[in-house]
């Protein structure tokens, strides 16, 4: 059995909690909040142990993985507390506000051989899946271009009360948001090489971004484009779209439905043909033991308890979407923060100050 | 009671497909007027179906408003709410975090009863004054209507099942039976772990609706778990997404589940006349009988 505590009892942490309570192979050992109401209820109605203090459920539940689903902000702190105990982490997206933080989190996951993980879990998604086989394949040729979208109804109004509508908090569409398309792009077209034309709008926020649109630019040439909307209520729920362009065909996916067009010039794969193929989700997703919400969910958290499974026997996992996957993608988040083609003289000091400043509460924390 | 052979479901009316987000789009397009799913509804009720299993979306509602409206058009028509609408929930909760979207949605004023059992089961983190007041604030709608059984979303259901929260099933089945002479019914898309938890909750025979067909689709732990469940325990099961949204055709789908005779009711969705007669043309062939019972 493995051992998993979960910090944040919040939407994402409440679904994860349900998702490893119905694993066969997790005892879920405690439960943090900053709640107490929630986590009375649990304790009441479901016998999870609970706990206020993360530091004191990583010290005393015996924990042999940790789930983290906090606001952005404290990421790195409790991250960084179960990696110093020589816990397991899957962590929530984004790994981190600062692509630093992130690639410090991913040196020191990898020196200390534990199993990390965050939860861009597109990358269970079976059309996404397929997008990456059919690329690997050389199914559409060289990539030109590819359109990265995200879309959903979620600040509808000028007022919010949650740690979302704050950016400084981790807030915004750009973390929420925006990371799963980034994240895509890179698990298909690797890091980029410039990220210009950003614009980071907003629509009834008033500090933080709802709607987030940019270029980036490849070392192979190719191009994408970013263009991300949380204030959309034309769509019922959140929706990710990618779109690319190839030489020999064009892919277009969504979770639902994968459509292909290929030229006369591609070599077909099978199951594919020349000129328009749809595949669905009936067909591309492998069925789960547990459904909540979607396989996706339920394939992330199975596929981290199955590494750290291997991690206990002392055997190598495959890792998937871990800390040092996730830092590429926070280094993409934070560019689109410093683009380019923005001007040094209005960014650079804030920068700066900002950089100094949480530099020297480090160094303060660490004294 | 006896549950009827097809129920209707409403996935078709706001923009759920699980094959494709286009054909959702469309289909949300189509049925943005209240009056075009009304339209629907009485094509299926004068082909024979009397059962709508529905959610308790707000458009629901409008539906409910109509059939009050003329009870001499929908004589033995019968709603089954599925509650609570989801995304409804989920969005309040983004919106304004967990405790926020409670109060979001109790009522703040009303009954003196019911602000009471708020407050204090507020105060006492009790559930049970909670889950009663949501329940009864979905069931608001459906008030004069005939509703024999009230279903609880696979959402929660799902939730709570891997919380290992059973309470929340016996509170919310002791209360559908008290307050409105109903059944509970259960939707999952893990149905094993379901049952064995209902019945751990003390829930005997539940009605319990999940994914069976014949291409395993969303069927959690796979198809022969299911085909044992059905062999060995006592359950009222509810076939939804037979047609796994088009993936299986119709008379393929429904023979397979007809193989099945332990399974007493299929709910599926359909928008125009054409197919619900076909549906219910192909199931009175297979079944020898009317869908209504």
């Amino acid at each position: 059995m493995v051992r998993i505590g979960v910090v944040g009892a919040g939407k994402m942490g409440l679904s994860h909690l349900s998702i490893l309570g119905a694993h066969p192979s997790v005892e879920v050992a405690g439960v943090c909040d900053s709640m107490g109401y929630l986590l009375d209820v649990l304790e009441k109605y479901t016998g999870v142990a609970k706990y206020t203090d993360a530091q004191r459920m990583l010290d005393t539940a015996d924990l042999d993985g940790v789930l983290i689903a906090t606001p952005s902000a404290s990421h790195v702190d409790l991250v960084g507390a179960a990696l110093d105990r020589g816990i397991h982490v899957f962590c929530e997206k984004p790994l981190s506000l600062s692509a630093a933080d992130s690639m410090r989190l991913a040196e020191r996951a990898a020196e200390l051989g534990l199993v990390s993980q965050v939860g861009y879990h597109n990358r269970f998604v079976g059309t996404f899946g397929e997008v990456k086989r059919l690329l690997d394949a050389g199914a559409i040729g060289q990539v030109s271009h590819a359109l990265a979208e995200a879309y959903g109804p979620v600040v509808l109004r000028p007022k919010g009360e949650t740690w979302r509508s704050r950016r400084s908090a981790g807030g915004g569409a750009l973390y929420d948001y925006a990371a799963h398309p980034l994240d895509l792009l890179g698990w298909y077209l690797g890091e980029p090489d410039s990220v210009t034309g950003a614009v980071l709008g907003r629509v009834f926020s008033a500090e933080t971004d709802d709607e987030i649109y940019g270029t980036l630019g490849y070392a192979s040439g190719a191009s994408a484009q970013l263009s991300v909307n949380w204030s959309d209520e034309s769509y019922r729920k959140m929706t990710t779209r990618v779109t690319l362009w190839g030489d020999h065909g064009k892919i277009l996916a969504d979770r639902q439905e994968i459509q292909v067009f290929l030229r006369d010039t591609a070599s077909v794969p099978d199951g594919y043909r020349r000129g328009w193929t749809v595949a669905n989700t009936t067909a591309l997703t492998p069925p789960v033991g547990f459904y909540l919400r979607g396989e996706e969910y339920s394939a992330e958290l199975d596929h981290f308890v199955r590494s750290v499974e291997r991690a206990k026997r002392g055997e190598t996992w495959d890792p998937v979407n871990d800390f040092t996957s996730a830092a590429v993608t926070d280094v993409v988040i934070e560019r689109f923060l410093h683009p380019d083609d923005a001007s040094a003289k209005v960014v650079e000091p804030q920068a700066h100050g900002w950089r100094a400043a949480r530099a020297a509460r480090r160094s303060e924390r660490h004294a | 009671m006896k549950l009827d052979r097809l129920l209707f479901g409403d996935n078709q009316f706001f923009g759920v497909n699980h094959m494709s987000e286009e054909r959702a789009r469309q289909s949300a397009m189509r049925f943005q007027d209240t009056g075009a799913i009304i339209e629907v509804i009485d094509s299926a009720y004068a082909a024979g179906v009397r059962s709508f299993m529905c959610t308790t979306h707000e458009r629901i509602a409008e539906v409910a408003e109509h059939v009050r409206a003329h009870p001499d058009r929908y004589d033995g028509f019968t709603f089954l709410p599925c509650m609570p609408y989801a995304h409804k929930y989920a969005n309040a909760v983004t919106e304004h975090g967990m405790l926020g979207a409670l109060r979001h949605f109790l009522p703040d004023e009303g009954y003196l009863n019911a602000a009471m059992r708020g407050g204090r089961a507020f105060a006492g983190k009790d559930v049970e004054g909670l889950v009663t007041l949501l329940v009864d604030s979905e069931m608001k709608m459906f008030r004069g209507l005939s509703t024999p059984v009230v279903f609880l979303q696979n959402v929660v259901v799902d939730l709570l099942l891997g919380l290992r929260f059973d309470a929340a099933f016996s509170i919310f089945a002791d209360h559908v039976r008290s307050r409105y002479g109903a059944e509970p019914g259960f939707i999952t898309m893990n149905l094993p772990l379901a049952l064995e938890t209902l019945e751990r909750a003390g829930i005997e025979n539940p009605i319990v609706c999940s994914n069976m067909n014949k291409l395993s689709f969303r069927v959690s732990g796979g198809t022969a778990a299911y085909d044992e469940v059905l062999a060995t325990r006592r359950f009222r099961p509810i076939a939804m997404s037979v047609f796994a949204s088009g993936a299986i055709p119709a008379r393929e789908a429904l023979e397979w589940v007809h193989a099945r005779p332990q399974i007493e009711s299929i709910v599926f969705g359909a928008s125009s006349r054409q197919h619900i007669e076909a549906t219910v043309d192909i199931v009175e062939e297979l079944w020898g009988e009317t869908v209504a019972r």
